[in-house]
């Protein structure tokens, strides 16, 4: 008898705990929210997303953070895009041109493992050197190149994860009628994958919008929209921390309203990819 | 039955030859260059330690290993680069923030696992999903704007209140931004990361085993304890580990509110000031003083080997626990 109630004692014991990390983990999710909405929301005016900040270099008390939003944009549409026109092939190259089991396969996904969790900080002074090294000043293709850098074992990793799922029956019955396997590649593996390969793309992007220490050092900051590859681009993360730490209640609106904005942007982002791939998967076949 | 064609149409017979070729010739050309592009992420790997290296070189040669890894003075403008207040603070930071993740991780993907309804896990999941989507940025300023004074205000005197002969709680350090509420933050960020590896690799266990675990008349935390946790052990280790080296590398959030003093810490309540931080703070500028910016990529070198550490020891431990798994 003693012994049954020790052991139910004990099951009591451990689902109290698991529901009490529970709560913590999403007490904490709602207190992360709650924050922002209540400091981001009242900050939150059309002038705020319609102007880039006025009245003086840094400390300017009006205007927006339209030059963050646009800054922020570009980079992280910039570096996905570089990171998908790598990403693609090799991910593509892991799973049918490179024998699955195969020495290089191993070796190739262990690195990217490694690259995946070098932190983003080494690639912006990585990336800094790189862009001193090429005379290049700190500027939106320069940040571009840094986070694209941190962005592609991201997305080939999880690029890598939807592909080795696919139905092995699907390309052989591809290479069956004879097609090659680029044409496998392209023709068969590529329209039946691409919810999950969206899906990847779209990760990407959410991990590269919301970078801030890859971008410090290389895309530089100011006030103006970039108009060029070669001017400096402001990014919603760096208005958060550069413009939190100004003493003037003004600025610090702005820095609430940007980390706002970017929690909606990462949020969308987020629903949107499960959104497309759900939509997209409707003409895969199962 | 139909009259043999009187002449055989060459003409097709040479165009089919033509399409073939070329689509011969693209097969050749795109395997070539899948494979060459499958060399990338090693290239890339080679390339920045090989960067790190070269630029951090000048002040290896100048100074001893020992000398920088245990130096605990530093002023670049008087050619002093002790790298331990920074590697002491990022241990401090990420220890602490480990402790309070590793248990709320584990315990909520044995939740998820082993407990939870699918309807549960269906509502739980995109939640995680959404604290690992969240920028640092953000959790930094959550930090800021929640953490900071919290500690400030209410942990901070309470817990020197009441044991005031701990060393570990006891500081001079007025404001809230500590190690503690860095490791705070850090644990809340890296909390979705090791639910979600520790989840997968308690899915690897055949429900079978549950299943006749239970038969016997096992509770299902008897199960979990005696059945499952034997089999993950390996692969929960490796999601701590794994997290262990996120947490290291992290920047944004942890610069924000861990107070960035180069000293070493005492106390839990003290500020501190990690590898990462020391980089974001300090490298793009003040490139005049000698060695400095040699100094600043020697720590992202060291910073590198430090995660890449953690990493090899998670894929092996991971490897492992999944090996034997699938024998």
């Amino acid at each position: 008898m003693k012994r049954i109630t020790r052991r139910h004692l004990e099951e009591l014991i451990a689902q109290g705990l698991m529901y009490l990390s529970l709560a913590l983990v999403a007490g904490s999710l709602g207190w992360i929210l709650i924050t922002i909405i209540e400091r981001g929301a009242p900050a939150l005016t059309w002038d705020m997303i319609t102007k880039t900040p006025q009245g003086g270099f840094y400390l300017g008390k009006e205007g927006g953070v339209l030059n963050a939003i646009l800054g922020s944009l570009y980079l992280a549409l910039g570096g996905t895009f570089a990171a998908l026109v790598f990403s693609l092939p090799i991910a593509l190259g892991l799973n049918i041109y490179i024998p699955r089991k195969s020495r290089w396969a191993l070796l190739v996904r262990s690195v990217l493992d490694v690259l995946w969790g070098i932190p983003s900080i080494v690639y912006g002074a990585f990336g800094f050197t790189l862009m001193l090294a090429l005379g290049m000043r700190a500027s939106l293709l320069a940040g571009i190149i840094t986070l694209a850098f941190v962005e592609l074992p991201i997305m080939v990793r999880a690029m890598d994860e939807v592909l080795r799922r696919m139905p092995r029956d699907l390309e052989n019955a591809s290479y069956a009628m004879g097609a090659t396997r680029i044409e496998t590649a392209l023709r068969v593996v590529l329209p039946q994958m691409l919810p999950g390969l969206v899906t990847a793309v779209m990760l990407a992007f959410g991990r590269g919008i919301g970078d801030a220490a890859s971008v410090l050092f290389t895309a530089g900051y100011t006030d103006r929209i970039p108009t060029s590859l070669m001017d400096p681009t402001a990014s919603l993360p760096l208005a958060v921390f550069f413009q939190l730490s100004m003493p003037y209640p003004e600025v610090q609106k702005r820095a609430y309203a940007a980390a706002f904005i970017l929690t909606l942007l990462v949020l969308l982002i987020s629903f949107l990819s499960r959104w497309i791939s759900a939509r997209l998967s409707r003409y895969s076949i199962k | 039955m139909a009259k043999a064609p009187e002449k055989v149409d060459e003409s097709y017979n040479t165009e089919a030859r033509k399409i073939l070729a070329s689509r011969q010739r693209a097969e050749r050309q795109a395997s070539f260059e899948f494979r060459a592009l499958s060399t990338f992420p090693a290239v890339l790997f080679v390339v920045v330690l090989a960067v790190l290296l070269v630029r951090a070189w000048p002040i290896l040669q100048q100074k001893s290993l020992i000398n920088l890894l245990l130096g605990d003075v530093w002023r670049p403008s008087e050619g002093q680069f002790g790298f331990l207040p920074f590697i002491a603070g990022s241990l401090w930071v990420t220890i602490l923030a480990m402790v309070f993740a590793a248990p709320v991780s584990i315990l909520c993907a044995i939740f998820l696992s082993e407990y939870a309804r699918p309807t549960t896990k269906a509502l739980i999941k995109p939640l995680i999903d959404i604290l690992a989507a969240i920028p640092s940025v953000v959790y930094g300023l959550w930090g800021v704007l929640v953490i900071v004074p919290w500690v400030q205000q209410s942990v901070a005197p309470t817990l020197g209140r009441w044991f005031p002969f701990l060393p570990l709680f006891n500081s001079s350090n007025p404001t809230g931004y500590s190690i503690l509420s860095g490791a705070l933050v850090l644990a809340v960020m890296v909390v979705p990361f090791i639910i979600a590896i520790s989840y997968e690799v308690m899915r690897t266990v055949p429900r079978g085993y549950h299943e006749a675990s239970l038969a016997v008349g096992a509770t299902r935390w008897q199960t979990v304890r005696y059945v499952v946790f034997p089999r993950v052990a390996g692969g929960l280790i490796a999601g701590v580990v794994l997290g262990t080296s996120r947490a290291f590398g992290e920047t944004m959030a942890v610069l924000m509110v861990v107070g960035n003093n180069p000293i070493i810490p005492h106390s839990i309540f003290d500020a501190a000031y990690p590898l990462t931080a020391l980089i974001a703070n300090n490298y793009g500028e003040m490139m005049s003083i000698p060695l400095y910016d040699s100094a600043l990529l020697a720590s992202a070198l060291l910073l590198l080997l430090i995660v890449l550490m953690f990493n090899v020891l998670a894929a092996l431990a991971l490897r492992r626990a999944t090996a034997r798994e699938q024998a």
